[in-house]
């Protein structure tokens, strides 16, 4: 099932604007900074905002169309919501909140599926807690599992890690991997957190002040250089796909293989094959002419200069390079640039220190699946 | 164990007391609910007045209740002849006119209470389940009115309390008949009214006492183990 959306809608501040699609598998994250309309956006799909015009649509089923004058209520859309504060009723126990979207599923999963979700969101055991004795993973996760128990359409996910610390974060994280690898549906994911849509994300639509600026594979609209509006929301950088090639266990070391050749970072828990999405910030990238000896950097990384921009504020001057099939971003000065006489087509070396690798683990599917 | 320490009379006006706060309050509690969620979630014209109906009792003398009952439901009023023809509904000197007017006067203490513990509720939680597939009347069943229960018996045993101290509404519009009408205030006015009575008054009173104070905790009780049931 595929989600075509297209609405408009006027807030007294800001107009949305917006129309894309969502895969019928695989996570799509509505990334964007905070005001950019994501969380507006998804509560139209949900039914719980109603936009002035436009038209909602999943798989062949209309759920709202101003032109014709459908607006099924939001208990008839049949669509999984995961609320950023988790929303779980307090006066259920666990098992309650769990079923209580399950009870009122036209179309409620068989028991052997239901086991299923328990055991991908680790939440069996928790079924005779109440809401309030779970830490704020556990209520996540349950939240989850609560969604997915009605056998929704689809899910959508708004900002589902915003309310948790690091540590808890890192609890969850691989839960909703797995969510990305096992669900047989189409999951929207509203972040604002370029690590969280780097990890997750198979494609993204990139929102900013009610418009999509850019939609499409993940690597792809992550990469461009000319996705950074209101300055520092997102730092220029690239989106490598890559695959975990060897463990150094002596030095905490991973080598992920890509297509423009090998990059070490700091050790990634994952099985060697198991995919790997790295993005490098464009400021972490050095050039230089010849191949350079005794740096310290572990990588070292011959390119091609595709492109050369200048950067919104005018200061610095993006470089884009291609290594195979593989794109690096490196910002550099005008006097580099200068010194270097720096021209498209060249072949450069890119240097990339080890340590600022922004490392995205992508599990894998069968190998990987039980954690590591 | 009452016999010993208080007089049949006395016994009687106490049961009578329990029985009347009793049926007032629970008659009282499902309009009390319905009031407290209009008033909380829906804005409609003429919510104004409504809000100021069910507070009126809370702001006039209880005596005026009475009367406004005597002159509408009294057998020569239109409205209490009517009922009285048609259905045999007789409220005026009788028990059921006193839980009539404890009821009307102790409603907006129920009210109050419930409308408090419906706001306090999340309204988020109510868009969760109806993403998850839960209609108006069903949220309400199974989220709303659960969540509400706290408020719901504070505000029950708050009323309760209250009317069982009703005096001037009661005297007022089904007057002061023993064992029909005469509730433990009425007892004590009577009691106090009659010489020689001073001993049986102190002992109504300390008995009234009693009765507002094991109502009062009676209510933090129960709120506190209904919201420890909820895990709230």
């Amino acid at each position: 099932m595929t989600l075509d959306i297209r609405l408009r809608h006027r807030f007294p501040d800001f107009a949305l604007d917006i129309a894309f699609a969502a895969e019928e598998t695989g996570i799509t994250a509505l990334f964007g900074p905070s005001g950019a309309g994501k969380t507006s956006t998804i509560n139209a799909i949900a039914g719980l905002f109603t936009p002035e015009s436009g038209r909602i649509a999943i798989g062949g089923e209309t759920l709202f169309d101003t032109a014709t004058g459908i607006d099924l209520p939001a208990r008839a859309r049949r669509i999984g919501y995961v609320f950023q504060e988790a929303r779980l009723f307090p006066h259920l126990s666990v098992a309650a909140n769990l079923d209580f979207g399950a009870k009122r599923s036209p179309d409620p999963l068989p028991p052997a599926e239901r086991q299923r979700i328990l055991d991908m969101l680790g939440i069996d055991h928790l079924a005779r807690r109440r809401p309030r004795n779970l830490s704020g993973g556990e209520r996540q996760r349950v939240s989850l599992g609560r969604a997915l128990m009605a056998n929704p359409r689809i899910l959508l996910l708004d900002e589902p890690m915003a309310a948790l610390d690091a540590a808890r974060k890192a609890d969850i994280m691989p839960f909703l991997e797995r969510l990305r690898d096992e669900a047989r549906i189409p999951v929207l994911l509203v972040s604002h957190a370029i690590e969280e849509v780097t990890q997750l994300a198979d494609n993204v639509v990139f929102l900013d002040e009610g418009k999509v600026l850019a939609s499409g594979p993940a690597e792809d609209v992550l990469s461009r250089a000319d996705l950074s509006p209101r300055g520092a929301f997102l730092e220029a950088g690239a989106v490598i796909s890559g695959k975990v090639a060897s463990q150094d266990d002596a030095h905490g070391m991973t080598e992920i293989g890509f297509e423009g050749g090998t990059l070490w970072v700091p050790r990634l828990t994952a099985a060697p094959g198991s995919p790997v999405r790295l993005r490098v910030k464009a400021s972490d990238v050095m050039l230089a002419l010849e191949e350079p000896r005794g740096v310290s950097a572990n990588n070292i990384v011959a390119a091609t200069v595709a492109a050369i921009r200048e950067t919104a504020d005018g200061l610095y001057l993006d470089v884009e390079l291609t290594c195979g099939h593989a794109r690096l971003l490196s910002r550099i000065t005008r006097k580099s640039c200068e010194r270097l006489e720096v021209r498209s087509g060249m072949t450069l070396f890119a240097v990339i220190k080890s340590v600022s690798v922004e490392r995205h683990a992508r599990r894998g599917g069968e190998e990987n699946s039980g954690g590591a | 164990m009452l016999h010993g320490w208080l007089s049949d009379a006395e016994i009687e006006a106490l049961a009578l007391s329990l029985r009347v706060s009793l049926v007032a309050v629970g008659v009282a509690l499902p309009f009390a609910v319905g009031a407290a969620l209009l008033l909380s979630r829906r804005r409609f014209p003429g919510r104004g007045v409504l809000d100021a109906l069910v507070h009126l009792p809370l702001i006039l003398p209880p005596v005026v209740m009475g009367y406004l009952l005597l002159v509408t439901l009294g057998t020569r009023a239109p409205l209490g002849h009517w009922l009285d023809a048609t259905f045999g509904i007789r409220f005026v000197f009788s028990w059921t006119g006193a839980a009539l007017a404890a009821g009307i006067v102790t409603f907006p203490f129920q009210v109050r209470a419930i409308r408090l513990a419906l706001e306090a509720i999340d309204p988020k939680l109510s868009e969760a389940a109806e993403t998850l597939g839960a209609g108006p009347l069903d949220r309400l069943w199974n989220l709303t009115l659960p969540l509400a229960a706290p408020g719901i018996i504070a505000g029950a045993i708050t009323a309760f309390a209250a009317s069982l101290g009703e005096f001037g509404a009661i005297i007022t519009f089904v007057s002061n008949i023993p064992g029909e009408t005469r509730t433990l205030p009425l007892a004590i006015y009577s009691a106090i009214q009659t010489p020689g009575g001073e001993a049986a008054a102190a002992r109504l009173v300390a008995l009234s006492i009693v009765l507002a104070l094991a109502g009062l905790a009676l209510a933090e009780y129960a709120a506190w183990r209904v919201r420890k049931m909820l895990g709230t």
